[in-house]
């Protein structure tokens, strides 16, 4: 088994016209989702969740403030899993709510 | 599974009011809608981070957590941007560490924020939207359903209510002491609006029709907190309130069924919820003003007594005959005339009905059609099939439905 961090990308979302009702079923969607994985015993850890804004430090001193328009995905969070190859991680991907909400699962293996 | 995502839907419900109301005092009425987007913000990293790591210990307190560091990250933004645009900073210009999520503070913030929403400024139907989104926490979806409409006509109905609060540059304060009676007369009115919403709603969600009626009632008690708001009016609301939440279970057993008072069961009478209301009946009972909200209180706990008696139609009868000379509609004038039929017969009541200059809806027409039932089954048969011919509604189909299948038995 390897281990491989699953990285959650997700673009801006229109917060304003989503209600508490969508944001209660998308804390269930998340849980059934991690409990899945963990079921099957593919869960190493829960890792963290990242604030979506925050500042940038670049070559020469050069400071900017987030968001970072120019990305279009933005990293919110990652997991650890562990899996047999990284098709098997990719097909444990499958179902990550960040997906319905036009964002990402980039999978990458872990060097042990 | 099903539990916590219950009680999660009820926490950001509950919260969403509270964060929203304590973002607008700092930063302000004109950036209401900042603050419902750092409350919506919020409560999504609360949903993947919970929903991964598990509810922590004191829920409330994260969430504040991490909406105050939103807020702070806005208001610096927001402040680069004033800077570069605007040279002149405006005087409420406020420290960002101030954002205050004390219990005491929340309901003060609360508190001035339901005499910001509801505001005669802005449309009598954009106050009661914009309490639904700003006060109880509702999403525009449920709204929309709430109000029979699309998604699209309550956002926009919304924005514009808040670019009027911005233009008339509402503040996030309360009335002046010798304003506050006027003003609480409009507060009182969009409540009861909601309530109506709620109780008398076309939508057939059962759920969204008695929350709705819950937190018509958790504004009210809301404002019995504060000495000058805790007026016999409020009280004589909440009782209104209580009285008539009392029967909900009783008056929709089904989701496609309604039955008429007649018809309820009265053992499924909310009997805490009844008891409630006399308090607050008897709470309201002081002062020099008689509201329409006292007589409405004194009707709906007549109907909350289950046996019927001469007095508690002839009471009720007289309490529709006040009621309709302050506050005159056409379904108070039908109700008025349901009383009478009980007090003096299916025959003088019918003579007023013929000669009442109504608007001939649904609710007319089942008047007509139950006063006929005692004295020309024929003619009730046909004010029926008018009722029938009129609405759309399936749990009122079915109702004149099973009338009209009972006449020719």
């Amino acid at each position: 088994m390897k281990e491989f961090m699953l990285l959650f990308r997700q673009p801006s979302y229109d917060f304003s016209q989503t209600s508490p009702k969508e944001m209660a079923e998308l804390a269930g969607k998340w849980k059934s989702w991690v409990e899945g994985i963990a079921a099957q015993g593919y869960f190493v850890n829960n890792g963290s969740r990242l604030d979506l804004a925050g500042k940038v430090l670049r070559p020469g001193g050069v400071v900017t403030d987030g968001p970072f328009v120019e990305i279009k995905e933005k990293l919110g969070g990652y997991i650890v899993i562990k899996a047999a190859s990284i098709d098997e991680a990719l097909t444990l991907a499958h179902g990550c709510p960040v997906l319905e909400a036009d964002g990402s699962v980039e999978v990458r293996p872990i060097y042990g | 599974m099903e539990t916590p995502t219950v009680s999660l839907k009820d926490l950001f419900q509950q919260e969403f009011p509270r964060i929203v109301a304590v973002i607008t005092r700092q930063f302000g009425v004109q950036h209401m809608h900042a603050a419902e987007d750092i409350a919506s913000e919020t409560f999504l990293a609360a949903a993947e981070t919970w929903g991964i790591k598990g509810i922590p210990a004191n829920p409330a307190a994260w969430l504040y957590l991490v909406a105050r560091q939103k807020a702070i990250h806005f208001w610096r933004r927001d402040k680069i941007y004033r800077d570069k645009v605007m040279p002149v900073i405006t005087s409420n210009s406020v420290s960002e560490e101030e954002l205050d999520f004390s219990e005491e503070h929340i309901q003060d913030s609360k508190l001035r924020m339901i005499f910001a929403v509801c505001n005669p400024v802005i449309a009598s139907e954009a106050q009661i939207g914009l309490a639904l989104r700003i006060l109880c926490g509702f999403g525009i979806e449920e709204i929309a359903t709430a109000f029979f409409t699309n998604r699209e006509t309550i956002s926009k109905r919304l924005l514009r209510a808040k670019d009027r609060l911005r233009q008339e540059n509402i503040q996030l304060e309360m009335p002046a002491d010798q304003d506050i009676i006027p003003r609480l007369e409009n507060v009182l009115h969009v409540i009861y609006l909601v309530f109506n919403e709620g109780y008398y709603s076309r939508t057939q969600d059962q759920v969204l029709r008695r929350d709705l009626c819950l937190e018509a009632l958790r504004l009210c008690l809301q404002l019995t907190t504060y000495p000058p708001t805790n007026t016999p009016a409020t009280n004589a609301l909440i009782a209104l309130i209580c009285f008539h939440a009392s029967r909900f279970a009783a008056r929709q057993p089904e989701e496609d069924t309604l039955l008429l008072y007649d018809e309820q069961d009265s053992s499924q009478w909310d009997l805490p919820l009844v008891r409630q209301g006399m308090h607050y009946l008897a709470l309201s009972a002081s002062g020099n003003y008689l509201t329409s909200y006292h007589l409405e209180a004194r009707i709906a706990y007549w109907h909350c007594i289950p046996e019927d008696s001469t007095t508690k139609w002839e009471e009720i009868l007289q309490l529709y005959d006040q009621l309709l000379t302050i506050k005159y509609s056409a379904a108070g004038a039908l109700n008025r005339l349901y009383a009478k039929y009980k007090v003096a017969g299916a025959a003088a009541a019918l003579k007023e009905l013929l000669e009442l200059q109504v608007p001939q809806h649904t609710d007319y027409y089942l008047l007509l059609g139950a006063l006929y039932e005692q004295l020309d089954t024929e003619k009730a048969a046909k004010a029926y099939q008018q009722a029938l011919s009129i609405t759309t509604i399936p749990s009122e189909i079915q109702l004149l439905e099973e009338k009209l299948k009972n006449l020719k038995k």
